[in-house]
Parts: structure tokens; C-alpha cells; sequence
């Protein structure tokens, strides 16, 4: 295997939670050195579950074990004149620099953009807030369902006489992450050219409301379409929808009319197929795809989810199980793509871990370490990165910096 | 300069996850080429234009440059259109390999193989070469060849087993393409992390993208959660598994909501305070964040009950005051509107040729120095040809004649 191709690269997290985190575990997994720095309480997804056997442990917590792999931990206290020292030593050797803190703590505490930039030119920065670093909303408070609310994932989900549903496990933190961590890529890639670096703003309501739900804005200009919510059932053309069957529920989608056609072929074209009403596939997705839905569910359920999609599958009509995250984890998919890796970790053990979104072929993920316990690397990186003496650390230690 | 100023990336996607790692590229400036043909141009192309019968053009031939959904994920972008099947073709498309860095597709794996464009082949044109190439769930394995769309991907990948109401067991349809917009996403980081390492080490590679397992890669609290507990979790519903109150209530009008999520004693305190409703701290239902996990249901009532009172706009207004998560729940329509979305240009407005004045989304990473700009709509049908031939390849304008004669190009 070739070098791991962020190898060198320096990269201080000043963050919690999971949008920092996530973005730092990308560039951490393809060998970044990441040094993470915590408050003295730790990050905030260590009081995050799940926990083995439910008991609550800083050091078990399964949100913060997932995204910290690979990562040195210190603790450093930034309200302190000197840890503002020690932090701005570890910026000026650094290349990028992630922080999600609410918007203007960096500055409050002294250590914005500018005072970085002015210690170390070629920082590449990025803030990850809810709202961004301007305009009315930027010093909103906004957690995961907030941002998926106002970033217009949630109001088209669910059943339309309740209550719209934001998405699973805080999606936004880490969508929001992933922005972060290509935009970085971005300026680093620049900075080859230039020798300087940039500040980058990243909003996770923003990021919602571009790459993920910007595309609904033309279905208002054009057709005055707001998306209401539409439950089991798909927009514009039938079918998109969820089925339940034998032992659970799949999911099928048919947007080319062929597919539909080779549906009607799997069902054993039932006389129902043939009637002027259930060959306008429009009127059954926006008037009665209840009606349709009936007329094939005793279909699916003489079958299983398995069944269904060797069937569906077989004749190239887009139909998968909606898999549980024991079916998903145990997955012959899953095996023959050795997406599991295994780690140890000092307090909660061997764990299996996502080795990472995408395969590079000469390049890929590498886990080595499991994530940091609070505070574990002061030593190597405050001595042996930084220079302090083992007396001027337990100075350190002893007036709460560390 | 543009942050991503020099790179040439080939642009085989179609519909939205293939494009939109092109379209996020191109907004910081990679020159992104669109290589599609008028015989099998990128699907989003096809169909009557949502834009209406009162657009001038009809259906003489306009339609394909007419797609405002086409428009919003190729922004920016060149469109070349070559005919690969076509004899004599590869020696014209070998050229333009020669002078790109990237070649993206988001197929079917085994598609590019057969246009002679697997990575191996490429890299006999060009040795540093990087192809990135998304698919439903990657190209090994015995689900290799699964047909999915945006749903079938997240529901592959785990997610939508967790989508639903909170107690029920039947899942809710998730509006958004999120197994598309996900993988387009983490496929930019995937261009930009392999460019990276050929600037270090002149190594170009293959890059594979399974759309469901990128899903599966972001819901490691419930992957470890079975790992841990051997718990499968179920519909999350608006449920957090620490922040209590946490959900999207009623407001005046139609369909309008508030979320709000609350996570310390402060905030809490805050809640009550901002809803009028100072009776909730001494409730002993409510004492602390365990209790009020135990009376989830009787709190969303008490709260809906207040919220329902105030405009989505005003409750969050009033609630943001006293430091509480609050904020609406918005459609479309309100986006568009929104004071904030419009300072910050979420949605841009850019001249069209032939639709005129259209708006497409911004790019989420507004970098300082070298932001994102939206340069160009996005590209007619071919209207690049001359560019690429006659300006990237040095072929004269009777060579380009002969190469449209001979249907290479079309």
C-alpha cells in the first residue's frame, strides 16, 4: 500500500459532537495527524449513548468512539491566558484547523481568523455553525432537528396528518462535516498555488438547504409545489413506495415507465393492469396510490423481503428490502466488502467500526488507533511536539490549563 | 483565481449523484466537460420542462436545454458531445483524457469497462489518472448489480429503517433524494482527496463509491449500539436520545411547524419561560431530563398546545430571545422568501438563454479568499464541441466538420 495521502498533514480540532469530529475522522482515517483538543469536561457525545449495557461512561460512549479513531486527545482549558498560549503554539505548526463552537467564541476568546492567520499565514480555517457566520439568523441556536427543519428536510416527511419528521442520528452533523472537510481539501489544494490559506464558513442549515433540498426550491418557482408530506407514497409518478410483506417492508420505485411495464410482468400481469385507471401512473401517485397499493400488497405479502427483490431485481425493476441495522451489519454485501473493521479500545474493548464512505484502490482507510481517552496525548504533543518540560506540564496540569 | 482553478474533470454522470459531485467541483472552479451524446444525453435532460407551455421554444428541439432541474446540478459546466461507440471515436476522446486529471461516472459497474474506460485503460492514455465511479453498492459483491434509486439506497444502507414515527413500525418515504445528495457529497471528497494525494505523489487510482454503505457510514450510533447491546433500533421518530423536549409542534396556519430542542436545565428553564408557562418547572413530571423522557408524549402535548398559539416565524423569534433552539420548520417557499437565505444568497439568480431569469442553489463551502461563484448556466446540449476540439485539441474547423460528418461528434 502506497502512503496514506493526507500523511503530514497537521490538523488541530477544536470541537464536539459530531460535525468537527466527522470531518477530522475523514482526514484522520486517510492519515492525517489529528490532534484533538477537549475541553476539561471532553467533547459533548461523550455523555452521548449508546453505552454497553446502558451504563453511562465518558470513555464508552459508542456516538464518540465512532467518529475519534485515529485521533491524539488533549485537554486544554482556552478561557486561560495560557492555554491561549499553548493553542496558538499548536496553531502556528498546524495546516488546518475545525472548530464547531457557537458563532464568535473563537473571536471572544481571542483566537479568530485574523489572529490565527497573523500567527501562521498558510491555516486553512473552517467554522461550522447552524446558521453561518452572517446575515440575521447567524447567532440562532440550532440543534439537529432545528437544521434539518429550517433547512427544509423535515417538512416533506411523514404522514400528512402529523407532524413533519426530521431525519435519523443528526444526518446534518455530519453532512455538515463532510462539507467542511471537502471544502478544505478545496483551499488546501489552492494553497499548493498560492502558499496562503483561507477561512471557511460552513452552515449545516445551509448545507441542507443547497446540495440536499436546494433542488425542491424549482418545484415551487415552477409548479407553486411547497411539498407536502405524503407518507408511505412517492411524488409525480407511481410507483415510489414503501410495501410491507412478509416478514417486514421493502421498497420499490419505478420512474421509468419500462419498469413499471416489467413490474406488471412480475406480479403475473393481473387483469387489474390492464384497466385505463392503473395505466396513468400519474393519477395513481398524486390521487389513489392507497387504491393501487391494496391491489398489490397481497402480492408482497405471500413473499419475503428476499423473494421480492431476487424477483424485482431479476427483471431490473428497482425493488430492496428495507434492511434493519442487524441485516445491514451482517450483510453478505457487507462481508465481501470488508466494510467493518475491528479496534480495541483501552475501556470499552474490541468494537467493529466503518472503515469509511468510499474504497480508494492504493490508498485506502486506515484504522490504527481507537479514540482518544480525555486528555491521554498532553504529554507527547504538549513535550515532545510543543517543547514543554515535564515541569512546566505538571505547572500546567496543576493551574487547570490542562 | 479559483480554488480549484487548473483541474479538468470528465464528467460521465447522470441524473442527480453523478452531476452534483461535478456541479460542487465546478463552483470552485475545476473545468468540469460533460461528455453525453444527443442520442443518450444526461436523463435529467429528457421529459416535458416543468417550466411550462408558455416558455417560447415548445418542443422544437429546446426541451433538452429547458430542464431548470438539469440546470441547477451543471452550473458551470462545459458539455461535450461525443459518440465513444462510434469507430475513430476513442482516438479523438484518448486527446482529451491526455489533458484531464479526473474521469467521473456514476453507472453501472462494468458500463465504463466496456467503453474501454476502466482504470486500467485509462491509465495507458494517462499514467496519473484518477476515476471516481459512484454506484448503488459498489463494484463487488453480490449486490454489485442491484438496480437502485435515491429511497432503495438509504434503505439498503440502514437509514430508512430508522425513519419513521417514533412506536410504529412502518417506515415514512423520506422526501429528499438523500442516498443521491449523500454520495454526490462524499464523491467531491473523494476527487479532491485522491487529487491531493497525486500532488504529493504522482499516483493516480481508482476511487469506488457504494451510495448505500456511504448512508450505513453515518449511522454509527445505532451500528454501535448493536455491537454494544445487541439492540436493533427502530423509527427514531423526532426523538433524541438525550435532548428532551425535542420535536417539530404546530404553529398557526397551514402546515406550519416549529422545532425545538432542549438540552440542559438552562434551556429548559428558558422553554418554559419563553411559552408562558412557569407552572412546567414545578410539575414533578418534569423535574429533570430523565423525568421528562418518562412524560415525553404528555410534554409534546403541553407544548403543542402553547405553540400553536404563535406564527413558526414568532415563536422562534421569541424563543431564540431566551436562548432556546427554536426555529421553522420551512417549505420551499418559505426558503425562497427567507431574510436570511437571501442575504446569503442560498438561492442564486443567473440568466438563462433560453429560460431567462432562474435560480439555482448555492454551494455550501463559502471559502474567504477563493469562494464559490456561479460563472455560467448550465450548458446547451454540445455547445462546447468547438472549445474542446478546436481549443483544447488543436483540430481545425474542416477536421471538426469531418468528425461531425463521420458522427463522432453529435
Amino acid at each position: 500500500m502506497s502512503t496514506r495521502p493526507f500523511a503530514g498533514l497537521k490538523v488541530i480540532e477544536y470541537g464536539e459532537y459530531i460535525s468537527a469530529p466527522y470531518c477530522t475522522r475523514l482526514l484522520a482515517g486517510l492519515g492525517a495527524d489529528v490532534i484533538k483538543v477537549e475541553k476539561a469536561g471532553g467533547d459533548e457525545a461523550r455523555v452521548n449513548g449508546p453505552f454497553p449495557k446502558d451504563i453511562p461512561h465518558p470513555e464508552k460512549s459508542g456516538l464518540y468512539l465512532s467518529l475519534n479513531a485515529n485521533k491524539k486527545g488533549v485537554t486544554l482549558n482556552l478561557e486561560k491566558p495560557q492555554g491561549k498560549d499553548v493553542f496558538k503554539k499548536l496553531i502556528a505548526n498546524a495546516d488546518v484547523l475545525v472548530e464547531n463552537n457557537i458563532r464568535g467564541y473563537m473571536d471572544g476568546l481571542g483566537l479568530g481568523y485574523d489572529v490565527l492567520k497573523a500567527i501562521n499565514p498558510k491555516l486553512v480555517m473552517v467554522s461550522i455553525t447552524p446558521f453561518g457566520q452572517t446575515g440575521p439568523y447567524k447567532d440562532w441556536k440550532a440543534y439537529h432537528i432545528n437544521s434539518c427543519g429550517a433547512g427544509g428536510m423535515s417538512i416533506g416527511t411523514g404522514d400528512p396528518a402529523r407532524e413533519p419528521l426530521t431525519m435519523p442520528l443528526s444526518q446534518g452533523g455530519y453532512e455538515a462535516g463532510l462539507s467542511a472537510a471537502t471544502g478544505i481539501l478545496a483551499a488546501l489544494l489552492a494553497r499548493e498555488k498560492t502558499g496562503k490559506g483561507q477561512f471557511i464558513d460552513i452552515s449545516e442549515v445551509e448545507v441542507w438547504a443547497t446540495t440536499h433540498a436546494g433542488q425542491y426550491v424549482l418545484t415551487f418557482l415552477y409548479r407553486g409545489i411547497t411539498g407536502i408530506r405524503r407518507g408511505t407514497h412517492g411524488p409525480q409518478v407511481y410507483p415510489c413506495e414503501i410495501f410491507p410483506c412478509k416478514d417486514g417492508y421493502v421498497s420499490l420505485i419505478a420512474p421509468q415507465i419500462e419498469q413499471w411495464l416489467r413490474f406488471v410482468e412480475v406480479l403475473g400481469t393481473p387483469e387489474w393492469t390492464k384497466e385505463p385507471r392503473y395505466r396513468n401512473r400519474r393519477a395513481m401517485a398524486e390521487d389513489y396510490p392507497d387504491e393501487v397499493n391494496a391491489l398489490i400488497i397481497p402480492w408482497m405479502m405471500a413473499r419475503t423481503k428476499e423473494e421480492i427483490m431476487k424477483l424485482c431485481q431479476d427483471k431490473r425493476v428497482p425493488c430492496v428490502p428495507i434492511y434493519d441495522i442487524a441485516e445491514v451489519v451482517n450483510h453478505r454485501q457487507i462481508k465481501a466488502m470488508d466494510f467493518f473493521v475491528e479496534l480495541d479500545h483501552p475501556a470499552a474493548g474490541k468494537l467493529k467500526y466503518a472503515k469509511g464512505p468510499c474504497t480508494f484502490e492504493k490508498t485506502d482507510w486506515q484504522w490504527q488507533t481507537s479514540a482518544p481517552l480525555l486528555g491521554q496525548d498532553n504529554e507527547k504533543v504538549y513535550c515532545e511536539q510543543l517543547g514543554y518540560t515535564q515541569k512546566e506540564l505538571a505547572g500546567l496540569k496543576k493551574s487547570g490549563v490542562i | 483565481m479559483q480554488s480549484l482553478e487548473g483541474y479538468r474533470l470528465l464528467d460521465f454522470g447522470t441524473a442527480l449523484a453523478g452531476p452534483q459531485v461535478g456541479q460542487l467541483l465546478a463552483d470552485l472552479g475545476m473545468e468540469v466537460i460533460k461528455i453525453e451524446t444527443r442520442i443518450k444525453p444526461d436523463g435529467l435532460r429528457l421529459g416535458r420542462p416543468i417550466v411550462g407551455d408558455d416558455i417560447a421554444g415548445g418542443d422544437d428541439g429546446k426541451w433538452l436545454d429547458m430542464q431548470p432541474m438539469f440546470h441547477v446540478t451543471n452550473r458551470n459546466k462545459l458539455s461535450f458531445t461525443i459518440n465513444l461507440k462510434q469507430p475513430g471515436a476513442m482516438d479523438v476522446f484518448t486527446k482529451l483524457v491526455k489533458i484531464s486529471d479526473v474521469v467521473l461516472d456514476n453507472s453501472s459497474p462494468g458500463v465504463m469497462g466496456r467503453l474501454g474506460l476502466a482504470q486500467a485503460d485509462l491509465e495507458k492514455i494517462k499514467k496519473d489518472i484518477i476515476s471516481v465511479s459512484l454506484s448503488g453498492c459498489g463494484e463487488i459483491g453480490p449486490l454489485k448489480d442491484t438496480l437502485v434509486y435515491a429511497p432503495l439506497i438509504i434503505a439498503l444502507g440502514g437509514l430508512e429503517g430508522l425513519l419513521g414515527y417514533y412506536g410504529d413500525t412502518l417506515p415514512m418515504n423520506l422526501a429528499p433524494g438523500y442516498g443521491d445528495t449523500n454520495a454526490s457529497m462524499h464523491g467531491a471528497f473523494a476527487v479532491l482527496a485522491a487529487l491531493w494525494h497525486r500532488e504529493k505523489t504522482g499516483e493516480g487510482q481508482h476511487v469506488t463509491l457504494a451510495e448505500s454503505y456511504a448512508v450505513t457510514n453515518l449511522i454509527g450510533e445505532a451500528i454501535m449500539d448493536y455491537n454494544m447491546n445487541g439492540r436493533i433500533q427502530g423509527l427514531q421518530g423526532n426523538r433524541h436520545p438525550v435532548l428532551c423536549p425535542h420535536g417539530n409542534y404546530p404553529c398557526q396556519g397551514d402546515d406550519k411547524w416549529v422545532s425545538i430542542a432542549v438540552d440542559t436545565e438552562e434551556e429548559w428553564k428558558n422553554l418554559c419561560k419563553g411559552l408562558g408557562a412557569p407552572q412546567w418547572l414545578a410539575d414533578k413530571r418534569f423535574a429533570d431530563k430523565a423525568a421528562r423522557r418518562q412524560h415525553w408524549e404528555e410534554l409534546d402535548k403541553l407544548i403543542a398546545a402553547k405553540t400553536m398559539n404563535y406564527g413558526m416565524y414568532d415563536i422562534s423569534e421569541i424563543l431564540q430571545k431566551v436562548n432556546v433552539a427554536a426555529t421553522p420548520v420551512m417549505n420551499c417557499e418559505d426558503q425562497f422568501s427567507d431574510p436570511h437565505f437571501r442575504e446569503r444568497e442560498v438561492n442564486v439568480e443567473i440568466q438563462h438563454p433560453i429560460i431567462g431569469t432562474e435560480y439555482v442553489y448555492n454551494n455550501p463551502m463559502r471559502l474567504s479568499d477563493m469562494p464559490p461563484t456561479i460563472r455560467r448556466p448550465a450548458p446547451s446540449i454540445g455547445e462546447h464541441n468547438d472549445y474542446v476540439l478546436k481549443d483544447l485539441l488543436g483540430y481545425s474547423t474542416e477536421q471538426v466538420a469531418d468528425l461531425v460528418a463521420q458522427k463522432i461528434i453529435l
